[in-house]
């Protein structure tokens, strides 16, 4: 293979707020095979949604990226509106979180999906509409001939969110950036929609982008996780080498946090474990570890120097932390 | 469709549309029928029987020259009519791609657009009128010009409006997402969303232009004679009011009633359309 699909560097995304600029995203770096898999990881307000929307140059009015976002070697940061508007949905698909409302309630959704194609291709509107049935029909929504003329709202959330990631696929995108796509779903309903993402991505051989805060969602789904803290990856790696082997003590922090089943566990249960503190504000952030204000093995020196990047397992794991040692023997619940 | 029948049902129960609707077809009616036919030519003037009181053969009497007042009326509708669906045409087409440019593009060019709509309606409708008129001449066509001028920011504030809350919804970053530019997303996307909002509008634009209109004619800045017109139909009778007070009556009815009904079918399609009331009911 010549080179990654997708490769960002030094991401930033700043937002203007009315105390000036906040940094949702500093300094990002990943690269992302043809192929590949791809978790994103981290609490709200990490800035893993703004990445997301930073790849697609969808960004909200006067946010400004910085950084590159290489896609087969094209700068999609500088590219124009245009260019911009014939890769979205074409070379690159995305899923959102809300089902519920990202589907034109006036449009049929058999039209809502033949529209990329009718958009990036030369298909007719005859073909683009079978083509449509085809996609139904893969995203699995029983009779998808009887539901092209449905309405949104004749749906189920579910149903919705099978409709969008027909649309997502429509023109086979070499990148599908699914952002949250299960977190408004409830859990039976998850599983199957998370089922059908890891398939389809399996079958197309399309790169996968998975943002989530769900760590189960992350680790059943994807090849390599990134977790983010406060707009930068704090650690990166295979998934199992990573789950295996937490060395950030915010990641830790957020696996200890995750609510499990114990098996024969007391009752009632323990609190879950939180992390202490809140996430810090995006306006004033030093170059420094963000995390030291609510680590409990944070020393002078995590808070004067950014941490450096600390390799593990077979080298493509690391976390950013000067600890790293003594943070694999932080508690991290359930197994432990 | 069973939707189009159940918003009709709906709309036949709406006492204040059925009125407006009533009203409002009632004039259309008016302007149709003087296209073909009223009892007497009506600009013919008839010395002779001036000042008539109704009668059998004038059935609302005649003006100070004679003229028989029914039929001035009725061609009176037409001109209002018309001039109403003209300036209210050209604002609603050229304020509403404002509003629309200013929602899609937002930025410097929202801005820009904003503050020409405020810098326009700053003007009242009757100050632009007699500027249009010093320059270009009293006649209907400036009365056309300065009421739809004075549209353009309405429909291009409203259009702004409602386009962003629709902007800001999810299905439009989706569709941003599906690789659509802004002028297919207006077009498909927010139009249909505001479609309603801009009828609502315009019905309402439209009875405060034929109220314009017979304020502008009635200054001597709008139509001029012989064209029969409303507004100057109350003009000439004020000379006359004591003498013969029913000629200022007559078009005083019929402004009340176009604009009386085009209101209230402004407020019922308002109810009709807003899917918050529909549901409730």
């Amino acid at each position: 293979m010549s080179g990654p699909l997708l490769s960002v560097r030094d991401l930033t995304v700043t937002l203007p707020t009315a105390r000036g600029p906040a940094m949702a995203v500093r300094g990002l770096d990943f690269d992302l095979a043809k192929g590949e898999t791809l978790g994103i990881v981290g609490e709200s307000g990490c800035g893993k949604s703004m990445t997301a929307l930073a790849l697609m140059g969808l960004l909200p009015e006067g946010a400004q990226a910085g950084g590159s976002v290489a896609l087969g070697g094209e700068n999609l940061l500088a590219a124009s509106e245009k260019r911009l508007c014939d890769l979205r949905g074409n070379r690159l698909g995305m899923i959102f979180q809300e089902p519920m409302t990202s589907l034109n309630p006036l449009h049929r959704i058999g039209d809502q999906i033949a529209e990329p194609l009718l958009l990036h291709t030369d298909l007719s509107r005859r073909q683009a509409r079978e083509r449509a049935v085809d996609l139904l029909g893969r995203v699995g929504i029983p009779n998808p001939r009887s539901r092209l003329d449905a309405y949104p709202h004749q749906l189920s959330g579910g149903q919705r969110q099978r409709v969008m990631i027909a649309m997502a696929l429509a023109c086979d995108p070499d990148i599908l950036i699914a952002d949250e796509p299960t977190t408004a779903l409830d859990v039976t309903i998850q599983g199957q929609i998370l089922d059908l993402i890891r398939d389809l991505v399996e079958a197309s051989g399309m790169a996968l982008i998975l943002i989530s805060h769900d760590l189960g969602v992350i680790a059943e789904t994807v090849d390599r996780v990134l977790v983010m803290y406060a707009g930068r990856a704090v650690e990166a790696g295979p998934v199992h080498e990573v789950f295996a082997d937490l060395s950030h003590p915010y990641a830790r922090g957020l696996f200890a946090a995750m609510p499990r089943l114990a098996a024969g566990g007391a009752y009632p249960r323990p609190p879950l474990p939180t992390i202490p503190g809140i996430v810090p504000d995006l306006h004033d952030l030093g170059p420094a570890c963000a995390f030291a204000d609510r680590c409990s093995l944070a020393e002078a020196r995590c808070r004067a120097e950014p941490p450096p990047p600390v390799s593990s397992g077979s080298g493509s794991h690391w976390a950013a932390c000067w600890r790293t040692e003594d943070a694999r023997a932080l508690p991290i619940g359930g197994a432990a | 469709m069973s939707e189009t029948a159940a918003f009709f049902r709906r709309a036949l129960r709406h006492r204040s549309f059925v009125a407006g609707g009533l009203l409002t077809a009632l004039v259309l009616g008016m302007a149709l029928l003087s296209l073909i036919w009223t009892p007497y030519v009506a600009t013919a003037l008839n010395i002779r029987h001036r000042l008539a009181l109704p009668s059998a053969t004038h059935w609302l009497g005649t003006d100070a020259l004679g003229r028989d007042v029914l039929s001035l009326i009725l061609a009176g509708a037409q001109n209002s009519i018309m001039v109403a669906v003209v300036s209210v045409g050209i604002g609603l087409l050229l304020g509403s791609l404002l509003g629309f440019l200013a929602a899609a593009r937002r930025g410097w060019i929202e801005e820009l657009v904003m503050r020409f709509a405020d810098f326009t309606y700053a003007f009242p409708a009757i100050l632009s009128a007699i500027m249009f008129a010093a320059i270009l001449g009293p006649n209907a066509l400036n009365s056309i010009i300065a009421i739809a001028i004075y549209n353009i920011p309405i429909f291009a504030r409203v259009v702004r409006a409602a386009a962003n809350s629709v902007w800001a919804r999810d299905f439009i970053l989706a569709a941003r997402a599906a690789g659509k530019g802004a002028f297919r997303i207006t077009i498909e996307h927010v139009l249909p969303n505001i479609l309603s909002v801009i009828v609502v509008q315009a019905t309402i634009q439209f009875a405060l232009a034929i109220l314009a209109e017979a304020a502008l004619s009635y200054l001597g800045l709008g139509t001029q004679p012989p064209t029969p017109s409303w507004g100057r139909m109350l003009n000439e009778a004020q000379s006359y009011v004591f003498r013969a007070p029913l000629l200022a009556v007559w078009p005083g009815i019929a402004i009340a009633m176009a604009v009386l009904g085009l209101n209230l079918l402004g407020d019922g399609l308002r109810d009709l359309t807003d899917p918050r009331l529909a549901r409730r009911r």
